[in-house]
């Protein structure tokens, strides 16, 4: 690698904090690494945001309202997607909305100016992955509980001719089974892209800044300029990334809950 | 070639399937906004669909990403 070049990935690095190698249960590493740290402040900053918006005022306050317009948005989409019966699963999807959501923006906080590195949580495979097995196996539970060995009937479609069945049903069957990886992996690297991209563009500002006034106009200010919109297309991908999640949950969920 | 050009070349042309679903994406938005502008009346209830869509399409162009970045670092 050459000399002061940005190591793109080198962000994505997971590190004990306190504990070290020894530590462990059955093989496994239980050292309390900065992706635990992250989730552990996502999950602090969730309580504190939905604890200090969960009053009963008559006459909400601005917090208030901020905190009932979240849990109405899940709701709204739990109820437009699945219908009454899915009013249940509102804990569950405003949990992985919130926190998918809290997770990506913490990781976009500009800390390093303070010297303190964000993790992004959800850029790893095995947060996400982990995220969408829960969502998985929840489907997998309530369909199987509430209808049966009836619930295989969901690979396939409704009307679908006899003669049809044996090409329909495992292609149903493995676009049903391909679902949490791909659930998983499309947050995993939407964040792990945006972030290789900025960290690849401030590379570009920083070679381009020391390598004199000619290239910094040329090739370091378009970039930082360009670094600039990224950012904010990163704002929105976290967003519509935790909003995509929670809907394909309530899709999947939809689907065990009332086949088809 | 030796095996690690051979990588980073295919890493490279993974790079084109990335812009092969941005023309997805865009299609998925632009399908999206000439039904809505048509009928604005129904466009809000069938936002759950356009982001299930833009999904479905980016997906695609993520996995582009995916095998690029196991070449890059796996293979």
């Amino acid at each position: 690698m050459a000399e002061g070049k940005v190591d793109p990935v080198h962000q994505f690095t997971i590190e004990p904090l306190f504990g070290t190698d020894h530590w462990s249960i059955a093989g496994h590493n239980i050292a309390f690494t900065n992706s635990a740290l992250w989730m552990a402040i996502t999950t602090l900053v969730l309580i504190v945001f939905v604890g200090g918006g969960a009053k009963k005022a008559q006459v909400p306050g601005r917090w208030q309202m901020a905190v009932e317009g979240l849990t109405g948005f899940v709701d709204t989409l739990l109820q437009s997607n699945i219908g009454e019966a899915g009013r249940k699963y509102l804990p569950y999807v405003f949990s992985l909305f919130t926190f998918i959501l809290f997770a990506n923006l913490l990781g976009l906080l500009p800390l390093a100016l303070v010297g303190i590195h964000p993790f992004t949580a959800t850029s790893h495979f095995t947060v996400t992955g982990v995220l969408a097995i829960m969502s998985f196996a929840i489907v997998l539970i309530v369909g199987f509980a509430k209808h049966g060995f009836h619930f295989f009937s969901l690979f396939v479609p409704h009307g679908t001719p006899a003669v049809m069945v044996p090409v329909i049903f495992p292609i149903e069957l493995i676009s049903f089974l391909v679902r949490p990886f791909s659930l998983g992996l499309r947050l995993f690297v939407a964040m792990m892209a945006g972030h290789v991209l900025l960290e690849v563009l401030s590379g570009f500002v920083i070679s381009g800044t020391n390598a004199g006034v000619g290239i910094f106009f040329l090739a370091g200010l378009p970039s930082f300029l360009l670094m600039i919109g990224i950012c904010a297309l990163e704002l929105l991908v976290a967003g519509i990334q935790a909003y995509v999640f929670a809907l394909l949950t309530c899709v999947y969920l939809n689907d065990a809950e009332n086949l088809h | 070639m030796d095996a690690q050009s051979a990588k980073l070349l295919g890493a490279g042309l993974a790079a084109i399937g990335a812009g092969l679903a941005s023309l997805g994406v865009g299609n998925v938005f632009a399908k999206f906004l000439e039904g809505a502008l048509r009928n604005p009346g129904a466009a809000d209830g069938q936002q759950g669909r356009l982001f299930i869509g833009f999904a479905a399409a980016e997906l695609l162009g993520l996995l582009s990403f995916v095998v690029a970045m196991i070449l890059i670092f796996v293979a």
